[in-house]
């Protein structure tokens, strides 16, 4: 038996160690750890609920309207404040392209290099790689001279002999299954997208000043006023050059993405036997189709799934969730109690750096282990898609049913790594074709003469309640998100957040069950325990972002004096 | 691509670049990257004369190492280098730089991840630049941040303490950030104070503008040396003037239109948001000019006011966000608009008389910690 070590693991966000037992070719034990550790929600004890959103939006610079999203939701929620459906839609706009443009960075820039070997693609013919990416797609980049112009700037790069970021990497791994003609169009697509992301992502400027880290969220709404008849607001200018970027964003996923995401999964379809983790899905649902805070006018809905049952989808109950620091650094139960009764402080039992090992018997990771109803719960864009297909979303069950048809497999085929990587494309596409449809409804409402972006009557603190409590969901790109507050004389007298990251990372719990990385990483073949490509690929399948998953639940004691469900 | 490394030493001996010749293969014109270099010198606020200086540093010079540390990051400040546009991202890993190590993008994980750190600090000792996003948690031994069993105050003192410079990326790397305000849990602290003996430049920001870092590196290339900082260690050509004093709103501002309501018609009509709790006044850097995404939009263009993130410990000097400035000098409810301005213009006047880096709205309890460059 080998034990490995893979710390750290890149191509992620944030800081996460892995350590693994192999044997016989095979992973047989796992342990996912979290090395870094800052607080926030220490931090935010005491100021204004209105800042919040701003503090929380820092927990990650990648997902990074997330947590401002979750945030002014929970203060609306607690404040019992009704937003203007302008305001609504614009956070479905920035919430949906920051989705599209995540997943597609992830795609080609944080997951590609597991299933792509760069070196492979110097051998590619250019002509036969025209003719593949042709079968594949109409996207007009695809002659004979666009790719060989590709590969002689690789060669360039390569024969200069300092390889940067793409130095000491698993090229030539028996792992790599791609022909070189697919993995000299991928590269190319890499390049591409790494210029589509960042026209995309303009939306974010325009309508909130920059990315990463718009400012332009507020409680009670947004702050990005409607005008047609001002420069200084959005207008017409500015909507007509929003409705290109999406157009833009959404043709490069149809032409380009899902076509390339089909081409490397049907060679490498073992992958859908491979990764499955814990069977277990949560996702809180997402876009608001109105201003009415109805789940039911949520357009992916909310619920859970089972033990890979497809069958039935589960009502979220928020009472049932725990969290576990049996395994974290941090005083506590083992048994997990309820955020609200979480505990406070950090305990740090591990080794004193430098060291070689953690041992993971004890304490191992700043994560702590949430769990549903005791359970270790998958979330994330495979949680997202899972449960819109069996609570019957049309466009969905359209999208699934073509990938699966596409890579002739069943929906069996969804519980693994390929198919968390699938899900995550499959999500992307249906986003990416249905935001329009809220910029219409904009258009539509502003049309109408409602300029209305912020809901004012609660800005003034003094209106207030002495004590309120309230917390919002967000289906974020890494799965469900939800903040709890609880504000008291006008302060935040405590703060939390159980992240998407959070129920994935998670170490074991008192009762011993994994975490769904640890899950997923048991049975995972490894053809050079030290070439750790396997490992990548079904971690990177989730996309991780650990500087989300840490932070701390503070023990501020007592009930909740109210409780509202979004 | 192939481990085409000679192992000989050779290859960091002979890092010579010719740009315009990679700038060709990339399909960019010496048309182009003339435009490059005028770009940069508009960001540097050089005069157009040192245009083709920056272009004869950019060709002499070979790429630069770079080895990119994320430490208590949200890596927010690797986002907005993906964002960058001149160069484009693509360019500055392929062609500018040589991106040796960067968590976030590099192919190699594990042991291998560290070998490809080790391999410049050993080659490029003295000669690389560091690069850090996040802050250095230095309480309790350093456990708060460990990368490969070792701690962030470790890996910071040993790659900045033996690079040619560091850059310090975000307002955490720069001076602590979010994790050090209060009660600052873990001992974060910015770079400069973990590893006092390194060189360091400040580029805070959340996040850091990246027309601003990339300007950094080319003015070190053109010039051979860092740019002129102030004295919270910032370049002036990016921190040196107050936003205020560069604001597209301020007009409204001198003449007395202030924003009272968030989606009212002087919100819509972009009137100025000082009174929405706007740290413009308070806060140094380039926004207004500079702006963000390919100069698309900051914030106050977006409607929200500035939280003075360039600032060090804003997040507690500049909290509330939306509780307007205190102590103005000249500046109340009752006080018309005329005294605002003219109170403002006398404030600007004795503010850049000292050089323009000292806040003649710092409070008065504050230490004036700056000093004259």
């Amino acid at each position: 038996m080998a034990k490995i070590v893979v710390d750290p693991i890149t191509r992620i966000e944030g800081h996460l160690r892995i350590q693994a037992e192999v044997e016989g070719g095979r992973i047989t034990d796992a342990w996912s750890s979290s090395t870094m550790f800052r607080g926030i929600e220490k931090i935010l004890k005491g100021r204004d609920p209105r800042d919040a959103w701003y503090f929380t939006q820092r927990f990650c610079g990648v997902c990074t309207t997330v947590h401002s999203i979750a945030s002014i939701r929970a203060v609306e929620n607690a404040l019992n404040i009704r937003i203007p459906l302008n305001a609504e839609l614009i956070r479905n706009l920035i919430i949906g392209i920051q989705v599209v443009q995540d997943h597609v960075i992830h795609f080609y820039h944080l997951h590609a290099l597991d299933w792509v070997d760069v070196v492979s693609a110097l051998k590619a013919d250019p002509a036969k790689t025209a003719a593949l990416a042709a079968s594949l797609s109409d996207w007009p980049l695809n002659s004979p001279t666009y790719f060989k112009g590709i590969q002689e700037k690789l060669k360039a790069f390569v024969a200069k002999g300092r390889l940067g970021p793409f130095a000491n990497a698993y090229w030539g791994h028996p792992a790599y299954k791609l022909p070189p003609e697919a993995n000299l169009m991928a590269t190319a697509h890499y390049l591409e997208a790494l210029d589509w992301q960042r026209e995309v992502i303009k939306i974010h400027a325009i309508l909130g000043s920059k990315n990463p880290h718009p400012q332009t969220f507020l409680v009670g709404g947004m702050a990005i006023p409607i005008d047609p008849n001002s420069q200084n607001a959005l207008n017409a200018d500015k909507i007509a050059e929003i409705g290109e970027l999406l157009k833009r964003a959404k043709t490069f996923v149809e032409k380009v993405y899902i076509p390339d995401l089909l081409a490397v999964a049907s060679f490498y379809k073992e992958w859908a036997g491979i990764g499955a983790g814990v069977g277990n899905y949560l996702s809180c649902g997402e876009y608001p189709l109105d201003n009415s805070g109805k789940a039911e006018k949520l357009w992916f809905p909310a619920g859970i799934i089972l033990n890979r049952d497809l069958s039935k989808v589960y009502p979220i109950d928020q009472k049932k969730i725990t969290e576990s620091v049996a395994h974290s650094w941090y005083e506590g139960s083992d048994a997990g109690v309820h955020p609200y009764d979480g505990q406070t402080e950090p305990k740090y039992t591990g080794p004193k750096p430098p060291y070689d090992m953690i041992d993971t018997t004890g304490k191992y990771s700043w994560v702590k282990s949430p769990r549903y109803d005791g359970t270790s719960m998958e979330t994330g864009p495979l949680a997202t898609i899972l449960v819109a297909y069996a609570s019957g979303h049309a466009g969905a069950k359209g999208a699934v049913d073509m990938v699966l048809k596409k890579l002739g497999v069943g929906p069996e085929a969804l519980f693994s790594t390929l198919g968390r990587t699938a899900a995550r494309g499959i999500e992307t596409l249906l986003v990416a074709q249905e935001l329009s449809k809220w910029l219409d409804m904009l258009v539509a409402n502003v049309k109408g003469g409602d300029l209305a972006v912020h809901n004012g009557e609660k800005w003034d603190p003094a209106t207030w309640p002495r004590e309120a409590a309230g917390f919002g969901w967000h289906n974020a790109p890494r799965g469900a998100l939800s903040h709890w507050i609880r504000i008291k004389d006008q302060k935040i007298e405590n703060y939390q957040a159980v992240v998407p990251s959070t129920w994935n990372a998670s170490p074991r719990d008192g009762k011993g069950q994994r975490g769904p990385y640890e899950a997923a990483l048991v049975g995972t073949p490894m053809a050079d325990p030290s070439k750790p490509l396997e490992i990548l690929r079904t971690i990177h399948s989730f996309d991780p972002c650990l500087a989300c998953a840490v932070h701390v639940v503070d023990a501020g004691g007592g009930e909740m004096v109210q409780v509202k469900v979004v | 691509m192939g481990h085409t490394d000679k192992g000989d030493g050779t290859d960091s001996v002979e890092r010579h670049l010719d740009l315009p010749r990679i700038f060709a293969e990339r399909g960019i014109s010496r048309r182009d990257f003339m435009k490059f270099c005028t770009a940069m010198s508009a960001v540097l606020a050089l005069p157009v004369t040192l245009v083709p200086k920056i272009a004869a540093a950019l060709e002499a010079d070979g790429r630069p190492s770079i080895i990119w540390l994320e430490f208590q990051s949200c890596t927010g400040d690797t986002e907005a280098l993906l964002r960058a546009a001149n160069p484009t991202v693509g360019e500055i890993v392929l062609d500018v730089l040589s991106v040796d190590y960067s968590e976030t993008i590099m192919a190699a994980a594990g042991h291998q991840a560290e070998e490809a750190r080790m391999k410049t600090l050993k080659e490029q000792k003295g000669k690389y630049i560091a690069v850090v996003e996040g802050a250095i948690p230095v309480k309790d031994g350093g456990i708060y941040c460990c990368i490969a069993g070792k701690s962030a105050l470790d890996i910071a003192r040993d790659v900045c303490g033996n690079a040619l410079a560091t850059i310090t990326v975000g307002t955490c790397a720069s001076y602590g950030g979010i994790p050090a305000a209060a009660p600052n849990p873990t001992g974060a602290v910015g770079v400069k104070e973990a590893v006092p003996g390194a060189t360091v430049i400040n580029l805070p920001g959340c996040p850091v503008n990246t027309d601003n870092l990339v300007a950094t590196v080319v003015h070190f290339l053109t010039f051979g040396k860092l740019p002129a900082v102030d004295g919270k260690g910032r370049p002036l050509f990016a921190y040196g003037k107050r936003i205020h004093d560069n604001c597209e709103r301020r007009p409204h501002f001198d003449a007395g239109q202030y924003v009272e309501a968030w989606g009212s018609e002087a919100h819509r009509s972009g009137h100025c948001l000082y009174k929405m709790g706007c740290k413009g006044p308070e806060t140094f850097h380039n926004c207004p000019i500079q702006r963000y995404n390919e100069k698309t939009n900051w914030p106050v263009g977006s409607g929200h006011g500035c939280a003075g993130c360039s600032e060090p410990q804003f997040w507690d000097t500049m909290t509330p966000f939306y509780k307007r400035l205190p102590n103005v000098p000249g500046f109340g409810v009752e006080t018309t608009a005329d005294k605002i301005g003219t109170g403002l213009a006398v404030a600007t006047a004795a503010a850049f008389a000292a050089h323009g880096v000292v806040s003649a709205f710092r409070r008065k309890d504050e230490p004036e910690r700056e000093k004259e460059e």
